[in-house]
């Protein structure tokens, strides 16, 4: 036994929450008997997470127990024949994803994440016509009128606790000067409701059309008259009235959230935010925000980057990598039957659906994945940030978050796994 | 285990020898004196006719970090151009203008680079920033932790803190980011860009917090040389890229009142006003300034021709500079209440008045500026040419009539308004195993690098004496790093992982009071997790750290 498990009660503090893309790191998490509470600053998921006690579970080969060493020997033996594996998922963290990257290689794979058609409505418009963006702490002191577009930033549960309303702010900025609006489709704008009481704004329309509306604004703030009376639905007068305020401000922020803008095309939707954003920083300051990268997202985006050269959706088939955001997503290639088996990793979330396809599938998943099929290998993984340390990259792909182990756990890290499977490839 | 390199004709500034054939022993990892005459040497390299200088030191590239992620992100058609296979040793990767980080370290290692280091570490991303070193092989890395757009800073500053609480806080963040320096880029310009301010003159102040940059640069290289910190403050000046701002680098010069202090890329900060283009060379001007203060040391940041990107911590300026992306796509992005930074793709053209003179300054610079020991060799990669280029650099600065040749193939005003083809000199290797190895590593305070006296880290790489020296240097015959052959004829032989270095000035520690209540107050991270504990880099990053000591 070692020290921690000794130990009945242990607490710590400045926890990293992994659990969505924000990275709160205020947790305050008890220890009892290698079960977790959380005591302090934790958000409805990140208590539901945190206190999931872990369920027996085993390293399975076609739905029978086995051994982790046979377990990683079936692996090795699927992708040793694989000529263009999948490994798709990759809920991980900066170490696991690391490991990914090197197997995908040796073994010829493609990478994309269970968020990456999220994530690739981001790296169009990157790669289209660029941006200009902002982080959490800059919007904590500096917004004066924060557009909530497509998002009310729910699936984010303390956003507006940890970025918008402040005890505190560094310019002398007060909650009361804090314009919110929102525009989108039956969003839930309790959040947006200052402290003191004052309403958003709150502009409703398809997230279909949300675009439009956007356009009709960078119309007006360039200074045009619209040759209508409504664009939406929306009174031109209303966003009139916006766009002055849009000009006004002295920081402002549009918030969007790519999984949320769920529609065709969505990235001419995210470029009108940023046209608009470039357009108004010509006389004063805006940016934009993306709030994403549940399950590992943006770490996977980032070290995808870093060590291919390209973001997300990637084939090292050919020897070197190939980038293409579209073709080579997991549900195309699953469909154009062009990969030959499916490695899936997902250590953050139970829930996720995994894909069923008619070729051999490997799953790394936490102790909890509820499985309705008999994937050839299962090997339940430990949880990055409570079953131990490492390293995960905020929403804003700039500050990252070192993760802690927070109990004692019989399974194994991804990283370890696929370090292991690397070894004996 | 002996290693013995027979033969070889040593370049070793720091030991006064220039090219006399020597013999060089290697045990441990380390280079050693002639052992005893019956100790077993294992194994000798028969050097005969070749070049031996200590492995490179590129002391100002920028290799890791969100901004140049960014710029990988944006930039597919930058890779798609430039594909890197695997091999049975190395991983695939991509990337011309911003390469993978695992190629990035190959291609180094394969040109005789054995020692990186990024020049603009922002302390809120200081650990992507480590972790994507720790995923750059083959070289040993290290960074600088910019400062002094940051809030922190500047409250401390407005409010008249003392210096000493000042350099408490710039020793706090070497140690918080694992830094080996500190660097300041546009200074107050970031956050003054915050409030819309557009530009900032050296004297000109933050709207917000009524500080100047001259405040700034002064209290922040006060710090550095308080803390003991061995290379000076490295400044990225006001008015990037501005024509006319030789001038605010002159005044830059002054401002720091001998203090040591390293202006980097100092090439976008030499130009003048004159002719009918209103752009034209200060280098004569800001070299004699160079010449003349001791305490000023320089890189170049040199423009090489064809297509790049700018990364840069200025966001003021690289907005500024957006409208002439190409293609047109950019980013800005304002970070944290920390910093910022700026990635606008950009195409030099030989036949564009501008962008000849920018490549004529450089070389200008590099020419007129007497002392190798405090100029190096550098193009700011990427944002004057990616580091690739350092071989064509050197011919350049090697070989008079290949200089005179180029020189006659650029736009003829540019060429017509240059000194340079009045400029005999050439750099003689011994010349360039200051500025590439001797050199940086003296002013990064690495004792037992760049050079290959008894002691040295055993970084070495063997040349074939080309005459050609954009071939010569391109593909050395060997690179060892830590006694290990790790290159043979310009191909990697051996993967290895370099170590980071890093620094522990010591420091009041009080100052993490006000610290956390800042972080408690302003920020979204909190204190304990800012900062990167060593088991971050070594037991994540497969890393070592080396710990250089003060001064």
């Amino acid at each position: 036994m070692d020290k921690l498990s000794n130990i009945s009660s242990a607490i710590s503090k400045e926890v990293a929450c992994p659990f969505c893309g924000i990275l709160c790191d205020d947790l305050v998490i008890q220890n009892r008997d290698e079960t977790l509470k959380v005591l302090e600053n934790g958000c409805h998921k990140a208590i539901a997470y945190f206190e999931t006690k872990h369920v027996p579970s085993f390293p399975k080969i076609n739905g029978t127990n086995a051994s982790l060493s046979d377990a990683i020997n079936e692996i090795c033996d699927i992708l040793k024949k694989s000529h263009n594996p999948l490994f798709a998922g990759l809920g991980t963290d900066v170490g696991g994803m690391r490991q990914v990257m090197h197997l995908a290689d040796k073994t010829g794979a493609v990478v994309d994440h269970m968020h990456g058609n999220a994530l690739i409505r981001n790296s169009l418009v990157l790669q289209d016509l660029g941006w200009i963006t902002t982080t959490m702490s800059e919007i904590r002191n500096r917004s004066d009128l924060i557009i909530f577009a497509g998002t009310d930033a729910t699936n984010f549960p303390r956003f507006f606790e940890r970025a918008i309303w402040n005890k505190r702010s560094m310019f002398k900025l007060k909650n009361e000067q804090r314009q919110i609006v929102y525009i989108g489709d039956q969003l839930d704008t309790k959040a947006g409701i200052n402290p003191n009481g004052k309403q958003p704004l709150t502009l409703n329309c398809k997230t279909e059309q949300i675009g439009e509306v956007i356009s009709g604004l960078h119309a007006l703030v360039t200074g045009a008259t619209l040759d209508t009376k409504k664009i939406a639905g929306i009174k031109i007068k209303t966003l009139q009235s916006l766009a002055e305020q849009m000009k006004s401000a002295k920081y402002g922020v549009i918030v969007w959230s790519p999984s949320e803008l769920d529609i065709p095309h969505a990235e001419l939707t995210i470029q009108n935010f940023c046209e608009i954003v470039k357009y108004l920083t010509r006389f004063t300051r805006f940016a934009g925000f993306s709030l994403a990268g549940n399950d590992g997202a943006t770490s996977a985006n980032s070290v995808c980057a870093w060590q291919s050269g390209y973001p997300l959706r990637v084939n090292f088939d050919k020897g070197y990598p190939e980038y293409d955001a579209q073709r080579y997503s997991t549900h195309n290639l699953l469909k154009n039957k062009e990969v030959d088996s499916l490695f899936w990793i997902s250590s953050f979330s139970s829930t996720t659906n995994i894909p069923r396809a008619a070729i051999p599938t490997i799953v790394l998943g936490t102790p909890e994945t509820n499985l309705n099929f008999k994937p050839n290998v299962f090997i339940p993984v430990a949880t990055p940030g409570i079953d131990h340390s490492g390293q995960l990259i905020r929403t804003d792909s700039v500050v990252s978050l070192p993760l802690k182990k927070l109990r004692q756990s019989p399974y194994t890290s991804v990283s370890s796994i696929l370090k292991q499977v690397l070894e004996r490839m | 285990m002996y290693i013995k390199l027979t033969n070889g004709i040593v370049y070793d500034p720091v030991h006064g020898i220039n090219g006399e054939h020597r013999d060089i022993y290697i045990n441990d990892g380390y280079i050693t004196r002639k052992p005893s005459s019956n100790t077993k040497i294992c194994k000798t390299y028969d050097m005969k006719g070749k070049i031996i200088m200590a492995g490179a030191i590129d002391i100002h590239t920028h290799i890791g970090g969100g901004k140049v992620n960014i710029a990988r992100m944006m930039l597919p058609e930058d890779h798609a151009i430039d594909l890197v296979e695997k091999t049975e040793l190395t991983r695939s990767g991509c990337g011309y203008a911003a390469p993978s980080t695992l190629t990035a370290g190959y291609r180094y290692a394969e040109m005789g680079y054995t020692a990186c280091f990024e020049p603009a570490m922002l302390p809120a991303n200081a650990r992507q920033a480590h972790m994507e070193m720790a995923d750059t092989p083959m070289v040993d890395k290290g960074a600088y932790a910019m400062l002094g757009s940051d809030d922190f800073f500047l409250r401390m500053l407005a409010s008249k803190k003392d210096q000493a609480a000042i350099s408490d806080y710039v020793g706090w963040t070497i140690n918080a980011t694992q830094a080996l320096g500190i660097k300041v880029v546009n200074p107050g310009g970031i956050s003054a860009f915050k409030f819309n301010q557009r530009k900032l003159e050296l004297d000109e102040l933050n709207q917000y917090y009524g500080v100047s940059p001259r405040d700034i640069i002064k209290s922040l290289a006060r710090a550095v040389t308080e803390l003991g910190i061995p290379h000076p403050l490295h400044v990225h000046g006001c008015n990037l890229g501005v024509p006319g701002n030789l001038n605010t680098t002159l005044e830059t010069i002054d401002a720091v009142e001998g203090m040591r202090m390293h202006l980097t890329h100092i090439q976008f900060h030499s130009y003048g006003t004159e002719g009918d283009k209103r752009f034209s060379s200060g280098a004569a001007e800001i070299a004699e300034a160079v010449n003349k203060n001791p305490n000023i040391s320089i890189d170049v940041g040199q423009v090489l021709f064809g297509q790049t990107v700018t990364a840069s911590g200025d966001s003021m300026l690289q907005y500024a500079g957006h409208w002439h992306a190409h293609p047109k796509k950019w980013v800005i992005m304002d970070i944290e209440c920390d910093a910022g930074c700026g990635v606008v793709p950009f195409k030099y053209r030989d036949k564009n008045f501008v962008n000849a003179l920018q490549w004529a300054i450089g070389l200008e610079l590099f020419l007129l500026v007497d002392d190798p020991w405090r100029i190096f060799l550098t193009t700011d990669h990427p944002n004057g040419a990616p580091f690739t280029s350092y071989p064509h650099l050197i011919r350049l600065l090697m070989d008079r009539s290949f200089r005179n040749d180029m020189l006659s193939t650029i736009n003829k005003e540019a060429a017509a308004a240059s000194t340079l083809a009045s400029i005999d000199r050439e750099y003689s290797l011994y010349d360039i195993a200051i500025m590439t190895r001797a050199a940086p590593a003296r002013s990064l305070g690495l004792k037992n690098r760049g050079h290959l006296g008894s002691g040295a880290v055993a970084d070495i790489t063997v040349y074939n004496n080309n005459k050609d020296k954009e071939k010569m240097f391109s593909k050395p015959d060997y690179v060892f790093k830590n006694g290990e052959l790790i290159v043979r004829n310009g191909k990697i032989v051996k993967v290895v992982n370099g170590a980071t270095h890093t620094l522990r000035p010591e420091f009041d520690n009080g100052i993490e009071k006000s610290l956390k209540r800042y972080f408690n107050d302003f920020q979204t991270v909190s204190l304990g997790n800012f900062k990167i504990d060593d088991d971050e880099i070594v037991e994540h990053g497969n890393g070592k750290i080396i710990v250089q000591p003060c001064m």
